[in-house]
């Protein structure tokens, strides 16, 4: 049992219908809904305080409502709504303590362990947050206990008091409904029947009996509400900001030191995405100025970078409308938007900052934006006599070939991405072939040179070695043809491998 | 006389002017495009070999579409020259790059782009036409419409880059708004004494049509650095004779 935690749960008794009325205040005064269509029927999703008090509530079909009340006012239900706001409102609970999680469909749970004091004790700490939600507009209900459990129980049905004291959390939990202990409603139907009004009616039964007549799932619950078992909230992750800042001691009023100020910011930043392997896509530069006034350019990049020289240069253009007056006196470099970028990715734009070069390298980076990084090949020679491995892919668009390309070996323009079957008459035992047919078509050889023979690299791959030999046929279309093994073993076979121009 | 010269010579000032004025850069003396084709730049206008404009090159077979590439990677490698750089765009690229050292084309210098879809290489022909800072396009593309040549004649106006598309198997053949349309097969190479075997390259170069010059056709053979013609006399179609009417 985990003595020392200390959980809060925030219950918002009408999330979805408070925020309409913070947006439309005349809808506060009259009974409303919000419906979504489900299974053929519009169904009610929320209801406001003054629906609920005339019996409308959630679950109930629209067309029964009306007959009701047939003035009421019906809005859409739109499914992602409550959830965000509840991470919109963790978000903002984070001033409060590091551990927030959502509670769907209308929760918070917040780990509050060892926050509490800062505010002065828990009993300040709840009724901050529950005046300041109030204040926002929303009704909200909050309750502090030893576990996710109990707190969100207290929140929802406790009526005496909501700080639940360390270990009280038996004693409280026994006076009220079996509701409070989230089971299911087949579990809550049967319960009624049984009519268990209150907790304590079942907590002390033994533990098969319940397992027996209700699941497993109550017993789970019982123990998480009262601590015998653990249970933990899936916090929210807030996203990392991504901002340096720069004071400085005197105001700066010239240009040098404020391109000087960017380079710095630029470095340390990019400095940081290199490690994080992420890059800006969206750049902001904030200065503010000592009366007061700020001033700030920005960039966008179509593909994420974390170049600080190519930055620069964006930022450069813009520079000159930042108006520093009498100084600034803190210099910011935020990056709103950022991308996940890898060192590959990165490399293959690195130009020498030629004209040229940017300009092509914003070329490819439109192309691949639209059909992806895997359509751009670039090739350098490679020290294999492979034909296939004979060339290897560049990296960058800049990178120069290590080797020379071979001008003495002859290679056809054309190579098939795998040599194809033909049939050949030929001369044993390696003479090259008086005729082939491929594709049905003959083509009669009246020039030939060969063989050349490429043996594979066996410390890469296994299989027999080719020998390969440059046809021409009576028409003047020349051929790249190889023979792999040999007839003295009986498998020799022909294949068409290219085409030479 | 001296009438008849001078109208000759006006005559002679407002070609070049309308030839100009069509989208041909007029060459001025010393900075003229070396293409390496030999005698078949009599075709052309000023004799020069047209650059930033777009070519059309159609074949059929793949034993010919070998020979037109063969003779666009020549004419690349006479434009990228020491620093340009050249896209190739194409959606079953079988060009095997070792090879283009033998056409005077540093393989390096090419970037490859292998798209799947055909429209996608229409559209990245296009936008890389746009791009000034290429020496050199090629588009291998099928089929091509009379409009989407048009927008590729007008984005190399702009930039003044050389296109060259290359139709394997066009299913129709209609007119477009390409500079230059060939036709390029392959012949049997000639027999060097001594030299047993297959020699060099030799193709059957076909000028269809060309703008503001004169079509033909040749039989050429590559020799490692340019065109050589082989056969004695060219023969180029003889000029349209307007009849007048007696």
């Amino acid at each position: 049992m985990n003595t020392d935690k200390r959980y809060m749960a925030i219950w918002f008794r009408h999330l979805l219908t408070d925020r309409l009325v913070r947006r439309e205040p005349e809808l506060g005064n009259i009974p409303f809904v919000l419906a979504a269509p489900e299974r053929g029927r519009v169904m009610i999703k929320a209801a406001n305080p003054h629906a609920r008090s005339i019996g409308i509530d959630l679950g109930m079909v629209v067309a029964d409502c009306r007959a009701i009340y047939p003035n009421l006012e019906v809005r859409n239900y739109e499914p992602e709504e409550a959830e965000i706001l509840l991470t919109g409102f963790a978000e903002w609970c984070i001033r409060y303590t590091p551990v927030t999680a959502i509670d769907l469909p209308d929760g918070l749970i917040i780990d509050i362990s060892g926050c509490t004091h800062l505010w002065g004790g828990e009993r300040a700490y709840l009724k901050e947050i529950v005046m300041k939600l109030r204040n926002h507009g929303y009704d909200v209900r909050a309750a502090i206990a030893d576990t996710v459990g109990s707190a969100w129980a207290v929140s929802r049905f406790g009526q005496i008091s909501p700080i639940i004291k360390h270990a009280e959390q038996s004693i409280m939990l026994a006076l009220l409904p079996p509701t409070a202990l989230r089971l299911e409603s087949n579990v809550l139907e049967r319960m009624e029947k049984l009519g268990f009004q209150q907790i304590k009616d079942f907590m002390d039964m033994p533990r098969s009996v319940l397992r027996r007549r209700f699941g497993k799932m109550l017993l789970q619950r019982l123990d998480q509400a009262l601590g015998i078992e653990n249970e933990t909230v899936q916090p929210i992750k807030i996203a990392p900001v991504y901002q340096e800042r720069l004071p400085s001691l005197e105001p700066i009023k010239n240009l040098k030191g404020i391109e000087i100020a960017l380079h710095r910011l630029l470095e340390t930043l990019c400095l940081r995405f290199l490690k994080e392997g992420k890059g800006l896509k969206k750049g902001l530069f904030i200065c503010h100025r000592i009366d007061g006034n700020v001033q700030h350019i920005e960039i966008g990049t179509n593909r994420a970078s974390r170049n600080a020289t190519h930055l620069f240069k964006l930022f450069e253009l813009d520079i000159c409308n930042i108006e520093p007056d009498l100084g600034i006196e803190l210099f910011v470099l935020e990056a709103p938007v950022v991308e996940d970028l890898s060192t590959a990715q990165e490399a293959i734009w690195k130009t020498s900052g030629g004209k040229d070069d940017r300009e092509l390298a914003e070329l490819l980076d439109r192309i691949t934006s639209k059909v992806g990084m895997d359509a751009i090949h670039r090739y350098l020679p490679d020290e294999h006599h492979w034909p296939e491995r004979s060339i290897k892919l560049a990296t960058t668009l800049g990178e120069e070939p290590s080797t020379a390309w071979r001008k003495d070996i002859s290679r056809p323009l054309h190579l098939l991405p795998r040599p194809e079957a033909i049939e050949v008459m030929v001369q044993l035992p390696d003479y090259p072939p008086i005729q082939f047919s491929y594709k049905g078509e003959l083509h009669k050889v009246k020039k030939a040179d060969g063989p050349e023979r490429i043996e594979r690299e066996w410390w890469l791959e296994n299989g027999g070695h080719r020998d390969y030999y440059c046809l021409e046929s009576e028409k003047g279309a020349r051929y790249w043809i190889f023979r792999e093994g040999h007839y003295e073993s009986g498998l020799a076979k022909w294949y068409l491998h290219g085409f030479f121009a | 006389m001296e009438s008849a010269a001078i109208k000759k010579d006006i005559i002679q000032q407002l070609q070049k002017e309308i030839i100009s004025m069509q989208g041909h850069k007029a060459m001025v003396a010393g900075n003229r495009f070396e293409s390496g084709l030999g005698v078949i730049e009599n075709s052309f206008p000023n004799s020069v070999f047209p650059t930033g404009a777009v070519h059309e090159f159609l074949s059929d077979v793949q034993e010919n579409a070998v020979a037109s590439n063969a003779f666009i990677s020549a004419l690349l490698g006479r434009l990228a020259q020491e620093n340009g750089t050249c896209l190739w765009i194409g959606n079953k690229r079988t060009i095997f790059p070792p090879a283009l050292k033998l056409f005077g084309l540093q393989p390096n210098k090419i970037v490859f782009i292998d798209l799947k879809k055909e429209k996608d290489v229409l559209w990245a022909v296009e936008e890389a036409l746009k791009c000034a800072s290429l020496s050199a396009v090629v588009g291998e593309l099928s089929n091509l419409t009379f409009m989407e040549s048009r927008r590729l004649q007008l984005a190399v106006e702009e930039s003044h880059v050389t296109g060259f598309i290359h139709r394997y198997n066009p299913k129709n053949i209609e007119n477009l708004a390409c500079v230059s349309r060939w036709k390029i097969k392959t012949l049997p190479s000639i027999q060097v004494k001594g030299l047993p075997g297959v020699n060099r390259p030799c193709w059957n170069v076909e000028l269809l049509k060309v703008r503001n010059g004169t079509p033909g056709s040749w039989q050429v053979e590559w020799s490692n650095t340019c065109l050589k013609q082989v056969v004695a006399k060219p023969t180029m179609l003889p000029k349209i004779k307007i009849l007048k009417a007696v």
